[in-house]
């Protein structure tokens, strides 16, 4: 039996969330970056999250049928409605911590991508297909990038530590148990995220160990994100993101 | 006779969007990157649908070449034209024809690798300008989403590679 309209609407809106806000904040690091080749890698990076999240809110808004565009949903929703992950919306902090969320973020969503291509959910079969071959490129860049730093100098390396440290708390959201992933995942049109979390530290803890970093303790977990309550940071990344946008309702170019 | 009259129309609306070049890599046609899918006329000379395929899914070039197809099939005297977007089967660098990836090399961007075949082999990228095999890479992403910037250890030249997708 096919789910309902207003479950697939929302499942897909949380997963387009997750890569509106990851574009946002990675193309804030544009002419700020390291270095020069880092500065095109990342916003080669948020392009292409943005690219997943346009097809992903595009969709998101004809399964909600309630006649809104991507450009809609991205630019005219207060916080609450947004549906992301935490992890996503905090500040960029340094080098460490950015490439620590990439690691985080693009382990999850390979994973996910590669699943998603399984659904039987045609169209979303087919963004999973194509954002799968560009996260595996993101999380082998925040590889290196981890392994680079984590076994590095005495000061990347304790950067590096604290960056996982900090957004540890944070992984549980993605993977959290979750009705209505679960049944979209039984009707076979989504994928429940509590069942990746075994696969994705099979992922993530080898590039830790090899970059001499030491694997945080599950601990009390930071969540809120898909259900609309999110942190402070969220608002601000927002004001900035739709200021023009609401400033000149319906202009185009 | 109806039937040709149509396959004739779709031929010569293929051969008019067929020789849009890419905006990014100009180099190439859009078929010849493989990207464009499938060109349909209606019957009686109605309208024409070109189905295209984007390389990466933030490719930015996209619009440009729906309303590069567009102007094309205008000219070749199709004004009822409409360019619709498939994801699948997704494209990949396997889908450059031996002639894109002729004109690419000489146009100083190294062709992508095969990625699928009977037997996986790490291939060497050569330098496109003077062919010496040692060339390293500098970044895994360049100035489009599809290429990653190397550059050669013999003529110190930097090139831009497509990467394997």
């Amino acid at each position: 039996m096919t789910p309902a309209a207003a479950d697939r609407a929302e499942y897909v809106l949380r997963l387009g969330d997750d890569a509106l806000i990851a574009a946002q904040r990675l193309s804030q690091w544009c002419a700020r970056a390291p270095e020069l080749e880092e500065d095109i890698a990342l916003a080669n990076i948020a392009l292409d999250q943005l690219g997943a999240a346009r097809l992903l809110l595009s969709y998101a808004g004809e399964l909600a049928g309630a006649g809104r565009t991507e450009d809609d949903l991205a630019f005219l929703r207060d916080p609450p409605a947004f549906r992301n992950c935490l992890l996503v919306e905090l500040p960029n902090g340094d080098f460490a911590h950015t490439m620590a969320r990439l690691l985080i973020l693009s382990a999850y969503q390979r994973l996910l991508y590669d699943w998603l291509v399984a659904v039987a959910d045609e169209r979303l079969a087919g963004i999973g297909a194509k954002a799968r071959k560009e996260s595996a490129y993101h999380l082998d860049h925040a590889t290196q990038w981890t392994l680079r730093l984590g076994d590095g100098t005495a000061e990347s390396h304790r950067r590096m530590q604290a960056a996982v440290d900090a957004l540890w708390p944070y992984t549980a959201e993605l993977f959290a148990p979750d009705p209505l992933c679960q049944r979209l995942d039984e009707a076979g049109y989504g994928v429940d995220p509590a069942t990746l979390r075994d696969a994705w530290l099979v992922a993530v803890e080898p590039v830790l160990a090899e970059a001499t970093l030491r694997r945080p303790v599950d601990g009390p977990a930071m969540t809120g994100g898909r259900h609309g309550r999110h942190t402070e940071h969220l608002s601000h990344l927002l004001n900035e993101m739709q200021v023009v946008h609401r400033a000149h309702p319906g202009a185009s170019w | 006779m109806k039937r040709e009259e149509r396959e004739e129309r779709e031929e010569r609306a293929w051969a008019a969007a067929a020789a849009v070049l890419d905006p990014e890599l100009p180099a190439v046609t859009i078929e010849e990157l493989g990207i464009l899918r499938e060109v349909r006329a209606e019957p009686g000379g109605g309208r024409v649908t070109v189905t295209i395929t984007p390389t990466y899914t933030g490719c930015p070039a996209l619009e440009a070449i729906r309303a590069d197809v567009r102007a094309a099939l205008a000219a070749a005297g199709y004004a009822d034209a409409d360019v619709v977007t498939v994801l699948r089967p997704p494209w990949g660098t396997d889908d450059i024809t031996a002639a894109g990836r002729a004109k690419l090399a000489a146009a100083g961007i190294a062709p992508p690798g095969p990625r699928s075949g009977p037997v996986a082999v790490p291939l060497t990228v050569r330098c496109p300008r003077c062919g010496a095999p040692d060339t390293e890479q500098l970044s895994r992403f360049g100035p489009t989403a599809c290429t990653a910037l190397r550059r050669c250890r013999r003529c110190a030249e930097p090139f831009e590679h497509v990467k394997a997708y």
